[in-house]
C-alpha cells in the first residue's frame, strides 16, 4: 500500500475509532470532548495529506481510495467545518447536559469518517456506499431532540433520502452496464464479460475515464439522469428538496451546519465525478442542461419560500437550497463556471457553518426559532425542543443583536455573506459563477441575478426582524429549553465555546473574500483544469 | 440470461407489481412482496441460462441472502408491526385502485419500450430484464407516493428496491459484489420497520400532523 492510501485510511479510521470510544464512554458530561479531539486530529491528518502528497491521481495506477483535486477541496472544507463545529459542540452539549449525547457524539464522528470516505472514494460503488451510510448515520442527529416534530423530520429525511439513494444505486448500475454493454455487443455470450478481462468490469473512476470512448453512450446518458436525481436529492435540489426545511428546522443548528456544508457537498462531489466520466465520453449534454434547470428551479423555490418563512432555521434551509442550486448551475454550465462552483462549494460550506451555529445560539437564548407569528401554514416550531411551550404570549425573536451581541452580529454578517455582498467569500465565488454564466448563457445569468436578488429581499426581511429592534422583556427570556424546569435556569449567554468557533468561521469567510490564499486558489484551479482535462 | 425459466421469473415479478398495486388488504400486499423477494432470490441461480455445472459460489450466496432478507425477514417484520400496532387492515390509497392500475400499466409499457430501445441487440434477454427492472422501480414509486400508511410506503420502497435488484442481474456475472451493495438498501428498509415498531409511526404525516403521541 502506498503512503497516501495509508494516510487516507488513517483519516477515515480515526474518527470511527473515537466514535466507538464515544459509544463506550459512560460519562455524559465528558463525552462531548471527544468531538474536538477527533476533529482536530482529522484536520491535522487532512493537512498532512494535502501538503505531503500530490492531489492529482496517477492514471497509470488506479486505486479505489485516493485523493483527486475536487476531493481534496471537499475534504479540506469538511475537516475545517467539523473542527469548528466540534468545538462549538462541546459548549452546545454542555447547555443540553440533561440529554443523553452518546448517539449524537458517535454519529457526528461517524458522519465525519464517512464524508472523508466520500471525498476519497475513487470507485463508483464505494462512493455510493459512503453516501448511503452518511444518510443513515445522519438520521439520529436529526432526531436528537426526541420530540414528535423531530421524529417527523427524521422520517421524512429518511424516506426521501432513501428514494434518492436507491435511484443513485440504479444510476450506478447503469454506469456499470455502460462499461459492460459494449463488450456484450462485441459478441460475447450473454453478458459474460467476465472473460473480457478485469478492465471491463472495473468501476474505478480512473479506469472509466481512461476508456471513456468505449462506454455505451445511451446507457451513460440514462445513468446520468438517475444520478442527477439521486444525488440531487441528497444535495437538496428542488423539487427533491422537501426533506430539507424539516430536517434543518428540527435538528440542532450544529447538525444543520454539518449537513448543509458537509453532506450536501459530498453528494455534489460524487455528481461532479460522474459527470466528468460522462463528459469525457461525450454523453453529458443532457445532464448539463438538467443541472441548470434544477439549479434555477431550486433558486426559484428558495426565493418563493424564503419570502414567507417565519422560522429562522427553516429560512437557513431555504438558503441552503438556493446555494445548492447555484452549485448545480455552475456544474451544469461547466467550463469556466467549474472554478466558480468549486470555490463556491468552500465559501457556501463555511458560511452555512456561521449561519446555522449562530441561529442555534439564538434559538437557545429565546427558546424559539420563530421570528414572526405567521405560522398558520407551518408545522409550528414555536415550542422549544424538549420542553412544553411555556404559558403566556408567544415568544418571538427580536433584537438578537442586543440580547446576544456576538451571535446576533455574526448571524447578520453571515447573512450578508450568504447573499453575496462584498467583502465576504461568497461574493467572489458568485461573481465567478455569474461571469461564466454571462459569457455563454446570458439568459441563465439574468435569471440568476433576479433570483439572487429575490432571495436577498425575502431572507433580509426575516433576518433584520430577528437581529434589529429591542429584545423582549427579561422575565420571558429564561424559560424554555435551557435547563430542566426544576432549577431556575440562567439566561443563555455567548461564551467562548459557543461564539468563538462561529467568529473564527466568519473571519475565515471574510479573509477568503478579501484575499484568496494562493494555495487554495491553486487547488481550486487545479481541480477545475483536471475536471476539464483533455482525454 | 436467455433461459426461458429466467424470463418467466421476470414476468412473474411484473405480474406481482400489478398485484401489489391492486391489493386492498395489507396482509395480501405484504405476502405478495414476500413472494416477489423469493422469486428475486432464484434469479442469480438462473442467470446463466441452463448452465448449472459451474455455478459460482457467490451466486448461491447472493441468492440465499436475497431470498432470506426480501422474502422472509422483512415481510415477517412488517407482519409483526401489523400485529403490534392498531393499524387498519385496509390499504387506504390516495388515488383509487383502478387509476393506480392504469398508471402502472402505462409505466410498464414505457419500461418495455425503453428496454427494447436501450438493451444491446446481442444479448437477447437483456431487454426483458431492463423492462422488468424499470417497471418494478416505477411501480414501487407509485406505491410510495399514492399510499398514505407508513407500512404501505415501506412496501413501496421494497418494490422499488426490488427493481434495482432485477437490473443488477445484468451485472451479477461481471461484478457480483457491486450487485451485493443492494443489501444496504434492505438495511434501510429494516430501519424503517424499526422506526414504525418503536415510534408507532402510522403514516407519512401528509398534513404535517402526527396522530398519536409518543
Amino acid at each position: 500500500m502506498s503512503g497516501p492510501t495509508v494516510l487516507v485510511l488513517l483519516t477515515i479510521a480515526l474518527p470511527l475509532v473515537i466514535a466507538g470510544a464515544a459509544l463506550l464512554l459512560r460519562d455524559n458530561a465528558r463525552r462531548p470532548r471527544l468531538l474536538p479531539l477527533a476533529a482536530g486530529a482529522h484536520l491535522a491528518l487532512t493537512l498532512a495529506l494535502l501538503i505531503l502528497f500530490p492531489t492529482t491521481p496517477d492514471p497509470s495506477s488506479p486505486s479505489a481510495l485516493g485523493l483527486d483535486p475536487p476531493g481534496a477541496i471537499v475534504l479540506l472544507l469538511v475537516s475545517v467545518l467539523f473542527f469548528f463545529a466540534a468545538i462549538y459542540g462541546v459548549g452546545y452539549l454542555r447547555a443540553r447536559h440533561d440529554r443523553d449525547n452518546r448517539l449524537f457524539v458517535a454519529c457526528t464522528l461517524a458522519v465525519l469518517a464517512l464524508l472523508t470516505l466520500v471525498a476519497t472514494a475513487r470507485h463508483v460503488g464505494l462512493a455510493w456506499v459512503a453516501v448511503e451510510s452518511t444518510t443513515l448515520a445522519g438520521a439520529p442527529l436529526i432526531y436528537f431532540n426526541r420530540n414528535p416534530r423531530s421524529l417527523e423530520a427524521t422520517w421524512r429525511y429518511l424516506v426521501v433520502g432513501s428514494i434518492g439513494i436507491a435511484l443513485a444505486l440504479l444510476g450506478s448500475f447503469f454506469l456499470g452496464y455502460a462499461a459492460l454493454a459494449p463488450a456484450a455487443d462485441l459478441g460475447a455470450h450473454a453478458v459474460g464479460a467476465h472473460d473480457l478481462g478485469p478492465a471491463h468490469a472495473s468501476l474505478l473512476y480512473d479506469d472509466l475515464l481512461a476508456r471513456a470512448d468505449t462506454l455505451s453512450i445511451p446507457w451513460l446518458e440514462a445513468s446520468m439522469v438517475l444520478l442527477v436525481i439521486g444525488y440531487g436529492t441528497k444535495m437538496g435540489l428542488a423539487p427533491m428538496h422537501t426533506w430539507k426545511p424539516d430536517a434543518y428546522g428540527e435538528s440542532p443548528g450544529m447538525v444543520g451546519a454539518i449537513f448543509a456544508g458537509g453532506t450536501a457537498s459530498g453528494a455534489f462531489l460524487v455528481l461532479l465525478r460522474s459527470l466528468q466520466v460522462a463528459d469525457r465520453a461525450g454523453a453529458g449534454a443532457f445532464a448539463h442542461d438538467a443541472l441548470i434547470a434544477l439549479g434555477l428551479a431550486s433558486m426559484a423555490v428558495a426565493a418563493a419560500f424564503a419570502w414567507r418563512e417565519p422560522d429562522l432555521k427553516r429560512l437557513l434551509a431555504w438558503s441552503s437550497v438556493e446555494h445548492m442550486g447555484l452549485l448545480a448551475i455552475g456544474l451544469g454550465l461547466g467550463g469556466a463556471a467549474l472554478f466558480g462552483a468549486l470555490l463556491h462549494l468552500v465559501m457556501n460550506g463555511l458560511t452555512k457553518g456561521v449561519l446555522f451555529l449562530a441561529a442555534a445560539n439564538i434559538h437557545r437564548a429565546y427558546g424559539t426559532s420563530l421570528v414572526s407569528a405567521d405560522t398558520a401554514t407551518h408545522l409550528g416550531s414555536a415550542a422549544s425542543p424538549g420542553s412544553p411551550a411555556p404559558p403566556g404570549p408567544r415568544r418571538l425573536i427580536t433584537g438578537a443583536i442586543r440580547r446576544l451581541p456576538v451571535s446576533g452580529t455574526l448571524l447578520l454578517l453571515g447573512f450578508l455573506a450568504a447573499i453575496g455582498s462584498p467583502p465576504f467569500g461568497p461574493f467572489v465565488s458568485e461573481l465567478w459563477l455569474l461571469r461564466a454564466a454571462f459569457a455563454d448563457h446570458v439568459a441563465v445569468g439574468i435569471a440568476m441575478v433576479v433570483l439572487l436578488f429575490a432571495v436577498f429581499i425575502g431572507m433580509g426581511r426575516t433576518i433584520l426582524a430577528a437581529t434589529q429592534g429591542a429584545p423582549p422583556p427579561p422575565p420571558d427570556l429564561p424559560r424554555g429549553p435551557i435547563a430542566e424546569a426544576s432549577a431556575p435556569p440562567e439566561p443563555f449567554k455567548d461564551t467562548w465555546l459557543t461564539a468563538g468557533p462561529i467568529a473564527a468561521l466568519m473571519a475565515l469567510v471574510l479573509v477568503l473574500g478579501v484575499a484568496l490564499p494562493a494555495p487554495l486558489a491553486r487547488l481550486v484551479a487545479a481541480a477545475s483544469t483536471w475536471l476539464q482535462g483533455a482525454p | 440470461m436467455s433461459g426461458s425459466l429466467f424470463s418467466s421469473l421476470l414476468v412473474v415479478v411484473m405480474l406481482l407489481n400489478f398485484y401489489c398495486i391492486g391489493a386492498s388488504r395489507l396482509r395480501a400486499l405484504i405476502r405478495a412482496v414476500s413472494l416477489q423477494g423469493v422469486v428475486l432470490g432464484l434469479m442469480p441461480l438462473l442467470v446463466h441460462g441452463s448452465a448449472t455445472a459451474d455455478l459460482p459460489v457467490l451466486h448461491v450466496v447472493v441468492s440465499l441472502v436475497t431470498a432470506l432478507i426480501k422474502g422472509v425477514v422483512i415481510p415477517q417484520l412488517l407482519l409483526r408491526a401489523l400485529r403490534a400496532l392498531p393499524i387498519k387492515r385496509e390499504v387506504e390509497p390516495l388515488i383509487g385502485t383502478v387509476p393506480s392500475l392504469v398508471l402502472a400499466a402505462l409505466a410498464t409499457a414505457l419500461a418495455i419500450v425503453f428496454g427494447q430501445r436501450l438493451a444491446p441487440a446481442s444479448t437477447p434477454g437483456a431487454a426483458l430484464v431492463v423492462a422488468t427492472a424499470l417497471a418494478t422501480v416505477l411501480s414501487g414509486f407509485l406505491l410510495l407516493v399514492t399510499r398514505l400508511k407508513a407500512v404501505t410506503q415501506i412496501v413501496g420502497y421494497l418494490v422499488l428496491e426490488n427493481g434495482v435488484f432485477v437490473f443488477g442481474m445484468l451485472l451479477v456475472e461481471a461484478i457480483p459484489f457491486f450487485v451485493e451493495l443492494g443489501i444496504l438498501l434492505d438495511l434501510v428498509v429494516g430501519i424503517f420497520v424499526m422506526g414504525i415498531l418503536i415510534h408507532h409511526i402510522h403514516r407519512d404525516f401528509p398534513t404535517g400532523q402526527r396522530e398519536d403521541p409518543s
